[in-house]
């Protein structure tokens, strides 16, 4: 495929971006046909860091395999683990205690919070403003030291187990997250300040990558993707799981469907989000953190799909279970993979510089498009 | 709506459907031949308008494969399970690329993995794996020589 550098016969010019490239935030390689500076086709490869965690999955026990998915969408690897745990406690039909519930949920929100605010300072970075990079890790520090002291970990956290989590929190957690919301509500309004009013910031993502509602559904997108182009689709509004079915929080949607609408959607979610930790930091049950489980876990033959709202959009598992102590085949529906279909139409006209703002507004973590 | 009032207008739309039993959603088994026209009914009976499809995989029963199709409505919230049995050896369906969009990459992440031919689909290659690859490697009867931790 490398060959494919050069000219078409009608004159068209064809580049390469990637794989290893800063704006595709990972090894994502686009091979592009451009009439003069405008796209005419976005083709992308994959596979760069495809390590086939399906089949590996295959060999894994219901204990184990949960924690392969935290390498796939290595910035919402809460929730990648909680749509596995959701989906074995289908099958074990196992009630888990309303503590690990309102565990779950914090800890799934404060992972949104992280995620978006890695994608807002990369977002802004990749339309060529360096310092909310330096801004949204200052304050993601914060959320990754919290995830530090309860789950042992920084990015692959493997907290989620089946029937519950995995330890109770840390004595700390509760004032570090007070202190955390205390902190973000200033910086949130600062975040409006520096970027969504700047007149440049804007000029480059209103009207660039433009995603109709009806496309954005036929591609299969989830997540803020589709809900910049007016499609309700939250997996906690629809299909609530844990405690989301009584919790306040709004499904954000625009209907812009360019760049700028999907940057509105992520930012007004870190707001609910803010909103959903408030909800629930004073009000943590007590009791149990884990359901009791057989320490082999075996689930009944037939199938199984769970889906939650990571910070990408849905992500689904699908088991088809033997009666085994293994998956017999196990799918992972990543948000990410269906999201990067839509952007050859979403690219096409446009200029090769906006190609990369409509990357960004995309939110691709590469793991989760390859597995 | 409900899974029974599902089942039974699917009932009336495709008289001769095969129901499977034991998924939360309703699940239809179809001969491949009579996918595509299934998938069109899906999608433009007003009642139903199956617009988004939210998974598309393969599992290799070692006698067959088995495709499945989650399919759900955006306008109505219903979701069916649809699935085919392909011969092993020559595994061969119709493309739905036209019909929901995002089946392009779903189908080629399946030709690359499973060998699964989709007729008529636009741009047929590997997806993941790199274009000279020999094997189909989530098949159960996959060895991969180069790897040598057996998992």
């Amino acid at each position: 495929m490398f060959e494919e550098v050069g000219t078409t016969e009608q004159g068209d010019l064809i580049i390469n971006v990637g794989p290893q490239h800063p704006s595709t935030h990972g090894v994502l390689h686009l091979i592009i046909t451009l009439n003069g500076e405008t796209i005419k086709n976005v083709e992308p490869h994959l596979g760069y860091i495809h390590r086939s965690i399906e089949k590996m999955c295959e060999s894994l026990t219901y204990r184990q395999f949960i924690y392969v998915t935290s390498r796939m969408d290595y910035l919402s690897s809460h929730i990648n683990n909680h749509g596995c745990a959701l989906c074995v406690e289908k099958g074990l039909v196992v009630e888990i205690p309303p503590r690990a519930k309102v565990i779950r949920v914090l800890m799934d929100e404060l992972t949104r919070l992280a995620s978006h605010q890695l994608w807002w300072g990369a977002m802004a970075m990749d339309v060529g403003a360096l310092t909310p990079f330096f801004h949204a890790f200052r304050e993601r520090e914060a959320i990754n030291d919290i995830m530090e002291e309860t789950c042992g970990a920084r990015l692959t956290m493997n907290y989620m187990v089946p029937g519950g989590v995995m330890f109770d929190l840390h004595p700390n957690f509760q004032s570090k997250v007070k202190d955390f919301i205390a902190l973000f509500k200033s910086k949130i309004d600062e975040y409006d300040e520096l970027v969504t009013s700047n007149i440049i910031f804007k000029n480059r993502m209103k009207n660039i990558g433009y995603l109709s509602n009806e496309n954005a559904v036929s591609f299969g997108c989830t997540g803020p993707t589709a809900r910049g182009s007016g499609v309700s689709c939250d997996i906690r509004k629809l299909y609530p799981y844990e405690i989301y079915a009584q919790l306040d929080f709004r499904e954000i949607t625009e209907t812009g469907g360019d760049c700028f609408s999907r940057y509105l959607v992520r930012l007004q979610e870190m707001r609910q989000s803010l909103y959903i930790i408030e909800q629930l930091i004073d009000n943590i049950p007590e009791g149990d953190f884990q359901a009791k489980t057989k320490a082999v876990i075996k689930l009944p033959k037939g199938e199984f799909y769970s889906r939650v709202e990571t910070a990408r959009g849905e992500f689904g598992v699908y088991i088809v279970s033997e009666g085994g102590m293994t998956p017999y085949r196990i799918k992972f529906r990543s948000p990410g993979f269906s999201n990067l279909s839509a952007l050859n139409h979403m690219a096409k006209g446009h200029k090769i510089g906006d190609l990369v703002a409509i990357m960004g507004s995309l939110d691709l973590v590469i793991p989760d498009i390859d597995r | 709506m409900h899974n029974e009032t599902l089942k039974s207008m699917l009932v009336e739309l495709v008289p001769l459907a095969v129901f499977e039993e034991g998924s939360e959603w309703p699940t239809i088994m179809i001969e491949p031949a009579s996918w595509k026209s299934l998938a069109l009914l899906l999608t433009t009976t007003p009642a139903l308008q199956f617009d988004f499809l939210f998974c598309l995989t393969c599992v290799d029963w070692k006698t067959h494969l088995g495709m499945v199709f989650h399919i759900t409505s955006t306008l109505h919230r219903h979701t069916v399970v649809v699935k085919a049995k392909l011969n092993r050896d020559h595994p061969e369906i119709d493309t739905v690329s036209d019909i929901w969009k995002t089946a392009e990459f779903h189908e080629r992440e399946v030709y690359d993995l499973f060998g699964v031919k989709f007729l008529k689909h636009p741009d047929l290659r590997r997806l993941f794996l790199t274009d000279d690859y020999v094997g189909w490697p989530l098949r159960k009867d996959f060895e991969d020589a180069v790897n040598m931790i057996k998992l």
